[in-house]
């Protein structure tokens, strides 16, 4: 890991436990400006359960989680908001809202409890809409919107919030493919201009593509963390899974076929 | 986006159609009283018997009706946030029906009418204090679990409300049941419901904004910097306190607390900084205007309230439900 880059995001000794199941044994990652990160695993393994202890709305059953070189018991809820951000897996819509609205939302921790949005938030929310391709709709309704629209009014929203760190729990969920490597490339973009990405997918190829260190869980409470080229080999995979996995290179590019 | 200019706009004349509705239930009734007595009876002190009826019958009940469809529908749209469920109303989590019990129990005692007040209010306390303990149990009161524990108090209180009604009296039953369809004829001490209205809606308008966010989602919420269990306690025991004293002053009062955050949810979107007020001043307007057809239309007979409300809303909502893209 590049040692010069700030520390956005830091685990020690982390251990995870549902119930009585342990998700996850102890590891530690840390995650400087610039980097990305991928979790990969199984259904049910308990990723977004550690996306969420990462992003600090869940305490660590063992070990501690820091942001920014602080615990989050040490950070105040605002300023924490706008240090990270998050991308919840669904994003339940039960009110009518226009897309600009929605957009606006991201932009509450930045404003004082009295605070109305200014002419300067807007124009932050219609930029992010434009970066999702969704200049357009900003004054639609977000119920009569597609599954996929709905997602990129999220990554909009999440765009507004303007964060250091990204927290993704399936940012490709409803979207097409062109749209997939679309809204990957801005989280990459992202990440060269100094921020920090980690992104729950499923998706190996993607992960493949866009990942910088990979987390592995494989469902039974074991993890492997390191490089993206030292997790991402076809026999922990396989184990990973549960299902063969094979490598294969394709014009130069490495390719994950499930058998 | 609403801008702030026609944001104004919007509440001022709803301001302007509060008092105008106001006006009207001032000047209607069987005995015709021009306005610049009524003004004269309300400002100059005037004498007279038309000052008497202005200041101690319809004044009194005017208030009552404004500030208890105020107070419904602020409550209404709070516990829609609460529940992220836009068919919630403020009886949802079972408020009335505990004031129900209180209420129907004191009547079918033969109480004198503050006791009835009294119990309607502590019954409605009594309901809160059980869904939350209820719903709260090991800590994670999430709305789904909120929502049932509210709606079985509420069944358990209607069959309560049921056996008092066949244990009554003839002449008990007609009380009974007007108390239940929300009833402004007997309500006589309406300042305090009018103060807590304001007070609520002070209270919470510095959360109108994490109420968006919250409206969003919870883990959403969570993540943007709301102290979301703060609010809930907030949301609660606020939408609580308002529906209690709502339905102490008037009885319960249908649909006011269902409609009218989706009327002016419709119109001016779901920015709760606007929609709180607006709703409290439409809420307020509405019923005004219910209660004074309610006791004028096939006068001198006088309907029940909320017989009228429910009239008017189930069509307006059937209508609304109707549009809705989904």
């Amino acid at each position: 890991m590049n040692a010069a880059a700030e520390t956005l995001l830091e685990a020690d000794r982390l251990a995870l436990k549902v119930g009585e199941r342990w998700l996850c044994c102890e590891f530690s990652l840390r995650l400087g400006a610039g980097e990305c990160l991928v979790l990969l695993g199984p259904n049910g393994a308990g990723k977004t359960t550690l996306l969420h202890t990462l992003a600090g709305l869940r305490a660590p059953s063992v070990g501690s989680v820091q942001l920014g070189r602080r615990q989050y018991a040490d950070w105040d809820p605002l300023a924490a908001a706008r240090f990270r951000g998050l991308l919840p897996q669904q994003q339940p819509d039960h009110f009518s809202a226009t897309v600009l609205q929605t957009a606006l939302v991201g932009r509450h921790p930045h404003l004082g409890r009295w605070g109305w949005e200014s002419d300067d938030d807007v124009a932050i929310a219609r930029a992010a809409l434009a970066e999702v391709g969704l200049a357009e709709l900003a004054g639609r309704d977000i119920l009569s919107l597609s599954g996929g629209e709905r997602q990129r009014v999220s990554i909009a929203a999440l765009l507004a919030q303007a964060p250091r760190l990204f927290l993704l729990d399936e940012p490709t969920n409803h979207l097409d493919l062109h749209y997939q490597v679309a809204a990957l490339e801005l989280f990459a973009r992202l990440a060269s201009n100094g921020r920090g990405i980690v992104m729950v997918l499923h998706d190996i190829n993607l992960a493949a593509r866009f990942a910088d260190h990979v987390i592995l869980l494989d469902g039974r409470g074991g993890v492997i963390a390191g490089s993206r080229d030292e997790v991402l080999q076809a026999d922990r995979l396989s184990h990973a899974y549960n299902h063969p996995i094979c490598r294969v290179a394709v014009d130069g590019r490495t390719v994950f076929l499930p058998d | 986006m609403t801008s702030q200019r026609n944001i104004l706009v919007t509440l001022g004349s709803l301001a302007l159609s509060g008092a105008l509705a106001l006006a009207w239930a001032l000047s209607a009734g069987d005995l015709a009283i021009p306005f610049s007595d009524i003004v004269a009876a309300l400002f100059a002190g005037a004498e007279g018997m038309s000052a008497t009826v202005v200041r101690e019958l319809r004044l009194p009940r005017a208030v009552a009706v404004f500030a208890c469809g105020g107070l419904l529908a602020i409550a209404g749209a709070l516990m829609q946030v609460l529940l992220r469920n836009p068919l919630a109303d403020p009886y949802v989590l079972g408020i009335s029906g505990g004031a129900a019990v209180g209420a129907l129990g004191a009547m079918l005692l033969g109480l004198a009418p503050w006791v009835v007040d009294a119990a309607a209010f502590a019954g409605a306390l009594g309901a809160m204090l059980l869904v939350f303990g209820l719903a709260h149990g090991d800590g994670s009161w999430t709305q789904t679990r909120l929502l049932l524990t509210g709606v079985i108090v509420a069944a358990g209180c209607g069959a309560a409300v049921t056996l008092m009604l066949s244990l009554a009296t003839d002449t008990r039953l007609q009380s009974m049941l007007f108390w239940l369809m929300g009833d402004a004829s007997g309500a006589s001490r309406p300042w305090p419901a009018l103060v807590l209205m304001v007070v609520g809606l002070v209270a919470v308008l510095p959360f109108a904004r994490d109420l968006n966010v919250l409206a969003r989602g919870e883990l959403s919420a969570r993540a943007l910097g709301v102290r979301v269990e703060r609010l809930r306690y907030l949301l609660y025991v606020l939408a609580s306190l308002l529906t209690a004293a709502a339905v102490t002053l008037i009885g319960s009062v249908g649909f006011v607390g269902l409609i009218v955050p989706h009327l002016v949810r419709f119109v001016l979107g779901n920015d709760q900084r606007v929609l709180l007020p607006a709703a409290m001043l439409a809420g307020g307007a509405l019923l005004t205007v219910a209660d004074t057809a309610a006791r004028t239309v096939i006068a001198p007979i006088q309907l029940p309230v909320g017989v009228l409300t429910a009239l008017i809303g189930v069509p307006v909502f059937l209508f609304l439900l109707s549009r809705h893209p989904r």
